[in-house]
């Protein structure tokens, strides 16, 4: 944890609900990435947690915007700041929730990935619209009870996997694709440096948990990024120029089953046994399909380049 | 030097947010508004334009885009069409009201079903309410000029609004006028740089359009009103030292063609007001008292010169290249509703030109005589379509 920087530019006062993994993530960002950056928020948890006019707890320059247009946004400010010729060393953020990255903004991002636009745009990823009221979103995970899956008799909990973004932003052959995970402080800060010193677009997909959303309690929340990690559920991987590295990952005995990462939160209280499985053979084959990318981008794919 | 070229209102539209040296271009294309995002590629790619152009994937990230780098100080400019502005609606929304002096050009065009490329005023006219100014223009000079003095009155500190530059679709955007393209230098007089004092900027951070309370938000849309309003004063200025600076006066708020003393008036916007004007010297040397007033600006709405101008007519012609459904064309409900308690003459609304139906100067012509003798017959009703296939006889025949 020695490489954490003191500095803090989120202050106190801000209005996320405890145990919230959002709040960490920006805190946690910007130590990462200092003063020189610009931030711009749309429409998600992170619109209301600054606070409210006239108050703000973030000392960096911030802009709100509408709720699908976090990728350009990002384009219009880089684009401004080479138009005034500022040639300040700054990191231009798109900070959205899942459904501002991975839904209704998707068309954005991408136009922004694909035009190249020296940006990090992060997921900060709760698995659904939790400002409004935890509503299932694109990123909702297989199993999860929202407000709009609502189990009932008819078991209409979330049936579809969770779309994975890190392969959509792949595909646009980004330079940098990261996951990070608020449990592990000090690789989440290593990886937002590493994505400042890349030009181009940057992309990172923060998991953060919402006790509110997850019916999980407010002080397991770093207790639930472990168990993520040591499920396999959310794997720590990196894609740099189409390489991927799997940065951190559980020693053999270290790894749970996915139950246990299942059981401390209510959203999935209703799963049978069956659907429990279903997960767990989802999570082992992504891992393993994962893990071979690794092998052959690491080790073959490239290699007579 | 300045130089004349043959140019349509498009190619116009490009010319004018050179010289006004936008240093932000984001913008899509649709048609009929193509040619000029093409023309200001063309411009960049010969180094004539210093200007960073993002290919946004999107109108709305369009004006997203111009709205995210004017916030972070840039003089930005975009053009869209019709369903492109649809889809903008959102981002007119946003772009007013965070004050942010953006120019775009309008290419009008009717919204489908059933598709169609070509004028109608309703794509403009469904944005009125969005905080924007909306400028028509009635040739392709009026574009270049518009567009340079839009951004001098829409920057002002006072003022502080974005700008819709409106031409026609096809009848300005694709026809070749002659237009005076200005010299850089006198431009660069009239229009210096932009550099707003507020901005994202690191040394001073801020935060733009966070959250706010009920006892707040009110008073910042009144202080949008009052920009506006304010916008009325700033264009008449911004005029007279266009043709002080240039030597033309591009019309102000609303321009008055022949109306001295007149006893019928007919109020049109945008391109057909010029084939209006040539009827309107037809039916005076037929010996006939009227006259016509051109609508430039529909925001701000010039409602005291409108009272003014009507002081002393009995019948008033209001012809709407644009329909409101369930009620009638908007400029007439507005004319109307600046009248009442001031002035009360007859008043008949003219719906013409829908999707980009013809209108010939004879056409034209009935109109203006049909407005005439309803000083002395009843008005035979409130609102005409004018040349449905149905009726061709009446105003073809």
């Amino acid at each position: 944890m020695a490489n954490i920087p003191e500095k803090e530019l989120m202050n106190s006062g801000h209005n996320a609900c405890p145990g919230c993994g959002a709040a960490h993530a920006m805190r946690y960002m910007l130590k990462a990435l200092g003063k020189n950056t610009t931030v711009n928020i749309p429409a998600c948890c992170w619109a209301v947690i600054p606070g409210v006019y006239p108050s703000r707890n973030l000392d960096v320059p911030l802009l709100y915007t509408a709720f699908e247009t976090t990728g350009v946004s990002s384009s219009g400010i880089r684009a401004a700041l080479d138009a005034k010729g500022i040639d300040a060393d700054i990191n231009v953020v798109g900070f959205a929730g899942d459904g501002g990255t991975a839904d209704i903004g998707i068309q954005a991002l991408s136009g922004a990935v694909e035009r190249g636009t020296d940006t990090i745009q992060v997921m900060y990823d709760n698995e659904a619209y939790m400002n409004t009221g935890i509503q299932r979103s694109g990123s909702t995970p297989q199993g999860a009870w929202t407000t709009t899956t609502p189990v009932g008799s008819e078991k209409a909990w979330k049936k579809q996997p969770k779309k994975d973004m890190m392969e959509i932003m792949e595909s646009h052959n980004i330079p940098y694709a990261a996951t990070v995970n608020i449990a592990y402080p000090d690789l989440f800060i290593e990886k937002f440096k590493k994505a400042a010193e890349i030009r181009g677009p940057k992309f990172i997909h923060i998991y953060a948990p919402c006790p509110t959303g997850w019916r999980a309690k407010p002080n397991k929340s770093i207790e639930l990024g472990e168990l993520a990690f040591k499920s396999r559920v959310f794997p720590l991987y990196e894609i740099e120029h189409g390489v991927y590295n799997v940065y951190k990952e559980p020693k053999e005995d270290e790894v749970i089953p996915v139950k246990e990462y299942l059981k401390p939160q209510g959203r999935f209280r209703h799963l049978p046994k069956e659907e429990v499985d279903m997960i767990q053979k989802n999570v082992d084959r992504y891992w393993k399909r994962l893990k071979k990318k690794e092998k052959f981008t690491k080790e073959e794919l490239y290699q007579e380049d | 030097m300045s130089e004349h070229k043959i140019v349509t209102g498009n190619y116009s539209s490009a010319y004018g947010a050179r010289l006004a040296r936008a240093e932000v271009v984001s913008a899509y294309p649709i048609t009929p508004q193509t040619s000029v995002v093409e023309k200001i590629a063309e411009f960049v790619a010969d180094g004539k334009m210093d200007t960073e152009y993002v290919k946004v994937e999107s109108e709305h990230s369009a004006m997203a885009g111009c709205i995210a780098a004017s916030t972070a100080g840039a003089r930005t400019y975009t053009a869209t069409s019709a369903h492109g502005l649809a889809l903008m609606h959102e981002m007119l929304m946003w772009a007013a009201r965070a004050r942010l002096p953006i120019v775009m050009t309008n290419v009008n065009r009717a919204m489908g079903p059933p598709w169609s490329v070509w004028a109608d005023h309703l794509d403009t006219i469904a944005q009125k309410g969005t905080g924007w100014l909306q400028f028509f223009c009635e040739n392709n000079q009026e574009v270049l000029d518009s567009i340079l003095m839009a951004y001098k009155i829409c920057e002002d500190e006072d003022i502080m609004l974005p700008g819709m530059i409106v031409e026609d679709a096809f009848i300005l955007s694709h026809t070749r006028e002659p237009v005076e393209i200005y010299d850089q230098e006198k431009v660069d007089e009239f229009l210096p740089s932009y550099d707003p004092d507020v901005k994202l900027d690191i040394e001073n951070p801020a935060g733009f359009g966070s959250l706010v309370m009920p006892d707040w938000y009110m008073d910042f849309a009144k202080k949008l009103e009052e920009a506006m309003e304010g916008a009325k004063g700033k264009i008449k200025e911004v005029n007279k030292e266009f043709e002080e600076t240039f030597g033309r006066d591009p019309g102000g708020l609303i321009e008055e063609y022949k109306t001295d003393g007149v006893d019928v008036l007919v109020i049109t916007m945008g391109s057909i007001s010029g084939t209006s004007k040539d009827v309107i010297d037809e039916l005076r040397d037929e010996g006939h008292n009227i006259g016509l007033a051109r609508l430039r600006t529909l925001r701000p709405f010039p409602k005291e010169e409108i009272r003014e101008l009507t002081k002393n007519v009995n019948v008033v012609g209001i012809l709407d290249r644009s329909y409101s459904f369930g009620a009638a064309g908007d400029a007439a409900r507005e004319i109307k509703e600046a009248l009442y308690g001031h002035n009360s003459p007859i008043v008949k609304n003219y719906i013409v030109g829908l999707g980009g139906r013809d209108l010939t100067p004879e056409i034209l012509k009935k109109i203006f005589l049909d407005t005439l003798e309803l000083q002395d017959k009843e008005l035979d009703q409130e609102v005409e379509w004018v040349d449905l296939r149905i009726d061709r006889k009446k105003w073809r025949g």
